[in-house]
């Protein structure tokens, strides 16, 4: 690949020392236009005029609105935070030069090099939406021989939509995406180009009711990402979103939609981080697969947003509602996580088996360190026959963090012949943290296969040792100890990003022993 | 090459090592034999460094380079390797990655270069054949499911491929078999043929029995007993230790 990659793998090493533990604590000096702070329906339709947007999704807003008014925050996880004030955060913001860009040149210069920091191939590739000729000229970039690359000398192509506080800043290979018929878009582009899609499917997983921070979500999601892959289509590569919160005091509410028509396959990787700040920012996204007959999506995530310094200070308060639902039959989603980042975590991606022999899929990697919070899990519905589903979890918890798993799995009346496999790690590193497991299982039919396995352990002085024996330094040692730990889950990955999320793991532990 | 002066090491609450003294010149192998809880691998954790192995009194340096205040890595890097009576086992780890990373890191803490996966490969390859360990072996986690004779393989293999300047066998010859006991001696006398190094290369060999000291010839024997060097002599004292076993010593350790 180009300079700027290779030139972020040697920088990451070194800055991730100099920046303590959180190596994309940056933040971008660039101006920017904010809605005023708090939330009221002007500021809704505030957000919903800068998008341009059709009365109805500002009608859908609105309603949202209503009710998210009429609930109240879930206290049930295990999570300790102080009350959030709502009306004291900003929930727009944009870089003042506008939203989406006609060409490379008009990427405000910090935005560049602030994904530049964060190895995003925006600019390495030079493709920015309507750029002509760019896609070719990025994929020769990208083919060209890189240590990195896979074996054959070929990197695979990832086409990448970055959004930075509220808004999508660039989207590429949408022209090769375009050929193979694959929408890959932000989903404000998406509300106006295709309204047709978008009103059929928004909500038709995560109901706009579903819970506190979903509904939060659905009055004022900010942006995010829309992928629609036709029936039988391949997608020709890797798709990845890109999140960056910048501002202080703002939100971030993204909203992600991704349709797998019957027969057709999509891989998906989000990214996320923030800068130091030392008050809390508030993240709640919304996540919605729906997956047609015999399609696939696989879904990778690495969160890393800000936890918050070694004291507990500031970092990003994580609330997700990210849910698949396997429409018809033979549909598969895969899940796959590494959580290293945010101060506090509610987060369980959720698979409804609806199809007959539809099959879900969670891989969980957690680590939380000093006073990070976690409780994250996954529920796995089947309602169909023969459904299927996988969970394998594994939870790192060091310094004084705590985090907790907890999955469930139900199988209802009609679904026959249903399995359930469940393996559920922890790791503990010194002897202030916590980890625990709460697995709930409903079945409402006797035909039901399921299977938990669940270990605990603590970080062993004797491996440590041995491995220190043979040379390596004390977190090196760790580290190895840990990925060897999470090898199941690392993976499941997109083998690009599989080096990536190793070394985050490293970096995430840093401090945890001695 | 090593030598240990007085050394007092406290494990939790009690003293087991108590006031140690051993010189190994270079070249030479040394061998340390002594009834089980006298304090053989202590000392062997103590010369490694490894954490609630308190040294309280006493020296320990190795080629004039004081190791006391290092940490396990940094002995590493400075040459010294240990052989572990109960090996560990790493889960997730490819035996040939988890080889590869620590040969790096030692080098690299040297200021040498990397070596690369594929020289890496053809080099540790041809030690697994001496050593008899498997392609199929080399691919599994890292000791997981092991036989107790396959860890011991697994430690000369990274013996050999690291080719420490001193290195302590903490009883790698107990549960080998004859061929295997012959595997070790090999990857020893390898280690101290002149053409490779073997001049300025150092061994301490805790056992129990002769007949792993009849593949390696030592050129010391002595005898712990209770935390202390109760008795030093020539390769003759092997047999006569095999013959009257420890108990001529229980009254000297007290
Ligand atoms: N981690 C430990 N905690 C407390 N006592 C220990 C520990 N390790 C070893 N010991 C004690 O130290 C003594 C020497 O043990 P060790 O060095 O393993 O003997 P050897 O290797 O000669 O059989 C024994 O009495 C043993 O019980
Ligand atoms: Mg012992």
């Amino acid at each position: 690949m180009t300079d700027v990659k290779q030139g972020i793998a040697k920088e990451t090493v070194e800055t991730a020392k100099a920046l303590e533990t959180y190596k994309y604590g940056f933040s971008t000096d660039i101006e920017s236009v904010k809605a005023p702070k708090g939330l009221n329906e002007d500021i809704i339709r505030y957000i919903s005029a800068k998008k341009e947007e059709p009365q109805w999704m500002l009608d859908w807003r609105l309603e949202a609105f209503q009710r998210w008014q009429t609930m109240s925050e879930p206290r049930w996880a295990h999570l300790t935070y102080p009350e959030i004030d709502y009306q004291d955060a900003y929930y727009y913001a944009e870089p003042k030069s506008g939203a989406k860009y006609a060409s490379i040149d008009d990427v405000p210069e910090e935005i560049l090099q602030d994904f530049e920091k964060l190895g995003i191939p925006l600019r390495e590739a030079e493709v920015l939406l309507g750029v002509k000729g760019a896609a070719a000229s990025a994929a020769e970039a990208r083919t060209n021989p890189d240590p990195n690359s896979t074996p054959n000398g070929e990197k695979p192509k990832v086409a990448v939509d970055a959004v930075f506080d509220s808004v999508s800043v660039a989207t590429t290979f949408q022209a090769e995406l375009k050929k193979a018929g694959v929408i890959f878009m932000s989903i404000s582009e998406a509300i106006r180009e295709h309204p047709e899609l978008v009103k059929k499917y928004l909500g038709s997983v995560v109901p706009v009711s579903d819970n506190f921070f979903a509904t939060l979500n659905s009055a004022v999601f900010s942006d995010g990402t829309f992928v629609y892959v036709p029936a039988g289509v391949r997608c020709p590569m890797e798709l990845s979103t890109y999140f960056r919160i910048n501002e202080a005091n703002t939100g971030q509410f993204e909203r992600t939609l991704i349709i797998a028509e019957k027969g057709s396959y999509v891989s998906y990787l989000e990214g996320c981080t923030a800068p130091m700040r030392d008050e809390n920012q508030l993240h709640a996204a919304v996540v919605e697969l729906v997956i047609l007959e015999g399609a696939e999506i696989k879904y990778s995530t690495v969160q890393n947003w800000y936890p918050g310094d070694k004291d507990g200070v500031g970092g990003i308060y994580n609330f997700v509602t990210k849910r698949a639902d396997c429409r018809e039959k033979n549909a598969k989603v895969s899940w796959t996580q590494v959580e290293t980042g945010s101060a506090v975590t509610w987060k369980y991606p959720s698979c409804i088996l609806r199809g007959d022999n539809s099959v879900g899929e969670f891989y969980s990697i957690a680590i939380t360190n000093n006073h990070q919070q976690a409780d994250t899990g996954t529920k796995m519905i089947h309602l169909g026959k023969n459904t299927k589903s996988r969970i394998i979890s594994k939870g790192i918890s060091a310094g004084k963090s705590d985090q907790t798993y907890r999955g469930l799995v139900s199988i209802h009346r009609k679904a026959d012949g249903a399995r359930n496999f469940t393996q559920c790690d922890s790791l503990l590193i010194g002897g202030d943290c916590g980890a625990h497991t709460v697995p709930y299982v409903e079945t409402k039919n006797p035909s039901a296969i399921l299977e938990h396995e669940a270990t605990t352990s603590k970080l062993s002085e004797e491996q440590l040792f041995y491995c220190q024996q043979r040379g390596l330094g004390e977190e090196e040692a760790v580290a190895l100890l840990v990925n060897g730990f999470c090898r199941d889950v690392l993976q499941e990955l997109p083998m690009e990003f599989a080096v990536e999320a190793q070394k985050l793991v490293q970096v995430s532990l840093e401090g945890s022993v001695g | 090459m090593l030598k240990i002066e007085n050394l007092h090491v406290t494990v939790g609450e009690s003293e087991i090592i108590k006031g140690l003294s051993l010189e190994v010149p270079a070249g030479e192998v040394h061998a340390v034999m002594g009834p089980n809880g006298s304090g053989k691998s202590t000392l062997a954790y103590a010369v490694a460094g490894r954490s609630g192995y308190e040294v309280t009194k006493g020296d320990i340096t190795l080629n004039s380079k004081a190791l006391n205040e290092m940490s396990p890595d940094e002995r590493a890097a400075a040459g010294l390797f240990l052989s572990f009576q109960s090996p560990m086992e790493i889960p997730g780890v490819a035996v040939m990655n988890f080889i590869r990373t620590a040969l790096n890191a030692q080098r690299k803490q040297r200021g040498e270069k990397e070596i690369s996966a594929a020289e890496f490969l053809r080099f540790a390859r041809a030690k697994a054949k001496v050593v008899g360990l498997s392609d199929t072996k080399l691919k599994r986690p890292f000791n997981v499911g092991f036989s107790g004779g396959e860890k011991k393989r697994m430690e000369m293999l990274q013996m050999a491929i690291m080719a420490p300047a001193f290195a302590i066998m903490d009883e790698t010859d107990s549960g080998l078999d004859i061929d295997a006991l012959k595997m070790v001696g090999d990857v020893v006398n390898d280690l101290r043929a002149p053409e490779n190094g073997g001049a300025s290369r150092g061994f301490l060999v805790i056992t129990h029995y002769q007949r792993l000291l009849d593949h390696i010839k030592p050129d010391r024997i002595h005898v712990l007993a209770d935390g202390r060097i109760v008795k030093s002599g020539g390769p003759e004292l092997a047999a006569e230790l095999e013959t009257h076993g420890y108990d001529q010593f229980a009254g000297e350790a007290a």
